[in-house]
């Protein structure tokens, strides 16, 4: 590669260095004369309505300035999700309601000078409950005469209120019973996973002011400032332009920070007093009452022909949205539409499910987003299929898996809560990926070795394919604007949200090797609604692909008014000119001058202008990135224990722009992936009650829980990308569960079909319990 | 109450609250460059300071046990313009993404290098687990520390030499 490009290499991050020396840079790291600290009230009851509440007392507390609960505030139902307009989630919240749906459900927020005083105004709160029948089983929950969870006659966009069904489908390609029944080989199962939590390292926080005009400002840990600022101007019925959300550095996302969680409350206070307020969550709260994932029951079926082509793939899935619909539906078709397409030989396809509220927490988004519960399912399924087919597990996917031409009907038939796109496959590096992971692992010479190791120790090797898309096709937009200054440095503005994800450096690099420039001369301001212009956000897999290409035909578009000035200074003809290392060069005459020079003439010379230029990107496809993985581990048949020994990611993200941070998502991504498989749940009472909302009985992944880990990169040209770019952030979050359980499978014989693997399941399936 | 302790080199005397955690003295006094304040009691590690050149989170430590004791926070290390060579390695590794946990991982690692110059895998990977880090899997971080070790036979030296340089830089303050 050449030393002079961007894209490609791997620079320090533009915000590198400001993260490393501490700077102020998260939401939290200013100080505001007058700040109000507020405190939420959640519901102690799983299901109840709010028969009285008594504010007096916490009202006249020293200290207190705003108490609101759902007296006091618009009643307009609306969705939490950060999703484009028209959101594809059903309006069935409001900033308080006098139902309260699940503990730890919004009841009061009280502002006051300090978290103290805030605290102690909340214990002074009276709180009347007539508490109601509540329901925690989704399976049961959609059960005639099954408590209903949203009885408001406002609820907007779910499938089935009455019935409480968010979304319902049934969509079938071919015969599947039929085709079934006649299949040679078959094999059917149910997987299920569990509530997780994001657990980015900053919990939720919030803070807002008036600006000098009296607009409001929210600073604010999201993912998606425009969609906030949409939102909150909706259900606060405040005009859009008196609204600005700046997204500052932010502690982590992973999806749970594509929801207005806390913008409403602080806006609400700082509008009515006048005063600057903040809330931050609690690890507790953030455990609780933020977001989490959708648990999911997914059972597959599938039917082959001996010779190992699939015939029949169905999936049907039942998923537990808590009280909140809040990126039900979505994630559910998302389950099936990144998952089907993979294995796009059968001709027989269904795919199913309900989304069901019930009175528990509320999953949302979450990195992956219903692929990765759709993968456990199908992966794990491969497998007893190659056992039943008597095939090498790698052989059955090489067999099945699509390739670059080919297309699924399921890209037209489900997209986002509706119909999809069709689309043909343009890059698949999947062959390739299965084979350098086949080599990095061992996986012949492995194979066939003795499993057991030990007197009472098994090692097996497990494997696993996936896809996941690059944006939302014909759905969302990115811009960007460029100006250059004078000296011939860049000033580029980007609505795309930077999450710690590198993006801001990821769109410099792109908009740096169209105009051959070096990267430090670009300033990059992002997501502030007032200054970059419209992005949707960070999420689905979108900001390298769909805010990388705006920003290349935005670079692009500048490069053209440049080369044009530098045909007046140099009467060369625009065309025999290029942008080389800084400077405008004539092809033919070699003849140049510096971008310093067509600068200052722009400024203050002649022919003056400001040279900038905007640019909008929507796709009309959704490429897939592709991956295959790979594990070895080892099991303790008297502990229960598994052991992820060693773990090889290869993936086909098309050219990585940034390798070092395209390796960091990678490895991030199947790390979350291991805690989900091994160690993460957040756990239920009977009532409703979360059991382990702290570090300590939640447990994610540390330092000394990584098997070794190899990553490759399988290079692809994406023709719909920026530079041949695919997304990488969301697709290797899918591998663990399957490729471990499948390689317990090959050590002792046992198919997990609950995560996480916790050593008592282990023993429980191997007899020992 | 009064505190007196050192705080990056420098004498420093704050008034704290009884019951005060040293997380909150700092915050309060304006040391934003102590981040995380969530869990509240040193489970996730990013408040962590270095308590007489010890990792501990700030957050599980009263103010009042400061008394009299050094305290180096991330501003200790390097600056904008001349980062910390171990700053610099994370970065070049690329093992920071959303960096939050970052300022007391790189504390930890401070005081993993003073003790031994040149540490496994092994050694890092158990001085990281008192961190928990949710995106970057731990393993970049853990391999520029590894390069660190083996370019920098003397890590310990430049930490000292470092930190003097700091003194300088704060004293003004």
């Amino acid at each position: 590669m050449d030393a002079k490009r961007s894209v490609g290499a791997s620079p320090i991050k533009i915000d590198g260095p400001s993260l490393v020396t501490g700077q102020s840079v998260y939401a939290d790291d200013i100080q505001l004369p007058g700040l109000l600290y507020g405190k939420i009230l959640h519901s102690p009851f799983a299901h109840a309505r709010i028969e009285e509440i008594n504010t007096a007392k916490a009202e006249k507390l020293h200290g207190v300035a705003l108490v609101l609960d759902h007296r006091s505030v618009p009643r307009k139902a609306y969705t939490t999700a950060g999703q484009g307009y028209p959101e594809p989630s059903p309006y069935d919240n409001f900033i308080f309601d006098h139902t309260v749906r699940f503990i730890g459900d919004r009841v009061a927020v009280v502002f006051a000078d300090s978290l103290e005083e805030a605290e102690e105004g909340l214990s002074l709160i009276e709180v009347r409950y007539h508490e109601l029948p509540a329901v925690f089983d989704p399976a049961e929950a959609r059960r005639p005469g099954a408590p209903r969870v949203h009885e408001e006659p406002e609820i907007q966009g779910a499938f089935d209120p009455a019935r409480n069904l968010v979304t319902h489908l049934d969509l079938e390609i071919g015969a599947v019973e039929e085709a079934l029944a006649l299949a040679p080989v078959r094999v059917k199962g149910t997987w299920s996973t569990p509530f997780y939590q994001h657990v980015p390292m900053e919990t939720h926080i919030t803070l807002s002011w008036l600006d000098e005009r009296g607009r409001l400002v929210l600073r604010t840990s999201t993912q998606v400032p425009f969609h906030v600022r949409r939102i909150l101007s909706r259900i606060l019925d405040l005009p859009l332009w008196k609204i600005r959300v700046i997204k500052p550095r932010i502690g982590g996302g992973f999806g749970g920070k594509q929801e207005v969680l806390l913008e409403d409350l602080c806006a609400l206070a700082t509008l009515r007093t006048g005063r600057p307020a903040r809330i931050e969550l609690t690890r507790e709260e953030e455990f609780v009452s933020s977001r989490l994932m959708h648990p999911m029951d997914v059972r597959v079926r599938l039917g082959a022909g001996r010779d190992g082509i699939l015939q029949v793939l169905e999936m049907e899935i039942l998923s537990n949205t808590g009280a909140y619909g809040t990126h039900g539906a979505t994630i559910f078709f998302n389950a099936g539409s990144k998952t089907l397409p993979l294995y796009n030989k059968a001709e027989h396809v269904r795919f199913a499910g309900d989304v069901v509220y019930t009175n528990l927490p509320v999953p949302g988004a979450y990195r992956g987003y219903g692929a990765t519960e759709g993968y456990f399912a199908l992966e794990c399924a491969m497998d007893e299929l190659a056992g039943r087919l008597g095939l090498d597990p790698l052989e059955l996917r090489r067999r099945n898996h699509i390739r670059s031409g080919e297309s699924s009907p399921i890209f037209r038939k489900l997209g986002e809560g509706r119909e999809g796109v069709p689309q043909i496959i343009a890059s698949c590096g999947l062959e390739e990926c299965i084979e350098l992971g086949r080599r990095a692992i061992g996986w012949d010479e492995k194979r066939s070795r003795p499993r057991q190791v030990g007197s009472h120790t098994f090692r097996g090797l497990g494997m696993g394919i996936f896809m996941q898309g690059s944006a939302i096709p014909l759905v969302d937009m990115a811009a960007a604007t460029m100006r250059m200054n004078e000296d011939g440095s860049f000033q580029l503005f980007i609505g795309a949200t930077d999450i710690g994800t590198g993006s801001d450096t990821i769109l410099a690099q792109i908009a740096a090797e169209v105009l051959s420039v070096p990267l430090e001369r670009f300033v990059v301001t992002s997501s502030d609604t007032d200054l970059t212009p419209f992005d949707k956000g960070a999420y689905a897999s979108s900001t390298t692909f769909l805010s990388g290409e705006a920003v290349r035909k935005c670079a692009l578009a500048l490069g053209e008014k440049i080369l044009a000035v530098a045909a007046v200074l140099l009467s060369e003809p625009t065309e025999e000119l290029l942008l080389v290392e800084g400077v405008a060069r004539s092809t033919a005459t070699g003849k140049q001058v510096t971008l310093e020079e067509i600068g200052m003439r722009c400024f203050y010379l002649a022919g003056q202008q400001q040279l900038e230029a905007s640019a909008s990107h929507v796709s009309e496809v959704s490429p897939p990135p592709f991956s295959a993985h790979f594990a070895e581990v080892e099991v303790d048949t008297e502990t229960g224990c598994i052991k992820p020994l060693r773990y090889v990611a290869a993936v086909d993200c098309g050219q990585p722009i940034h390798p070092g941070q395209a390796r960091g998502q990678i490895i991030g991504a199947l790390v979350n992936g291991l805690g989900f498989a091994l160690s993460e749940e957040l756990r239920f009472s009977p009532r409703g009650a979360a059991l382990n909302p702290n570090f300590f009985d939640y447990k994610i992944p540390t330092s000394l829980d990584l098997p070794e880990i190899e990553t490759i990169f399988v290079h692809t040209e994406e023709p719909s990308g920026p530079f041949g770019a695919k997304s990488v952030g969301e697709i290797c979050i899918n591998g663990p569960m399957p490729v471990i359980a499948n390689a317990v499978y090959d050590a002792v014989g046992i198919q997990l079909k609950r995560a996480p693997f916790t050593p008592e399941s282990v023993l429980r399936l191997l007899g020992k319990l | 109450m009064l505190l007196d302790f050192v705080l990056n080199g420098i004498e420093t005397s704050w008034s704290v609250h009884p019951g005060e955690s040293l997380f909150e003295a700092l915050r309060r006094h304006g040391r934003l460059e102590v981040k995380g304040n969530n869990c509240g009691n040193g489970e996730c590690g990013a408040c962590t300071v270095l308590l007489e050149g010890v990792p501990i989170p700030s957050c599980a430590l009263l103010a009042g046990r400061a008394a009299g004791k050094r305290v180096e926070t991330v501003s200790s290390l390097g600056t904008l313009e001349h980062l910390h060579p171990l700053q610099q390695a994370f970065l070049e590794h690329s093992a920071v993404q959303c960096g939050y946990c970052v300022p007391g991982i790189l504390l930890s690692m401070k005081a993993l290098l003073a003790r031994e110059s040149t540490p496994s895998r092994e050694k890092i990977a158990i001085a990281l687990s008192g961190h928990l880090c949710r995106c970057t899997g731990y393993l970049q971080q853990i391999e520029a520390v590894e390069a660190l070790g083996s370019s920098h036979p003397s890590a310990a030296e430049t930490n000292a030499a470092n930190c003097q340089d700091r003194e300088g830089d704060t004293d003004g303050r």
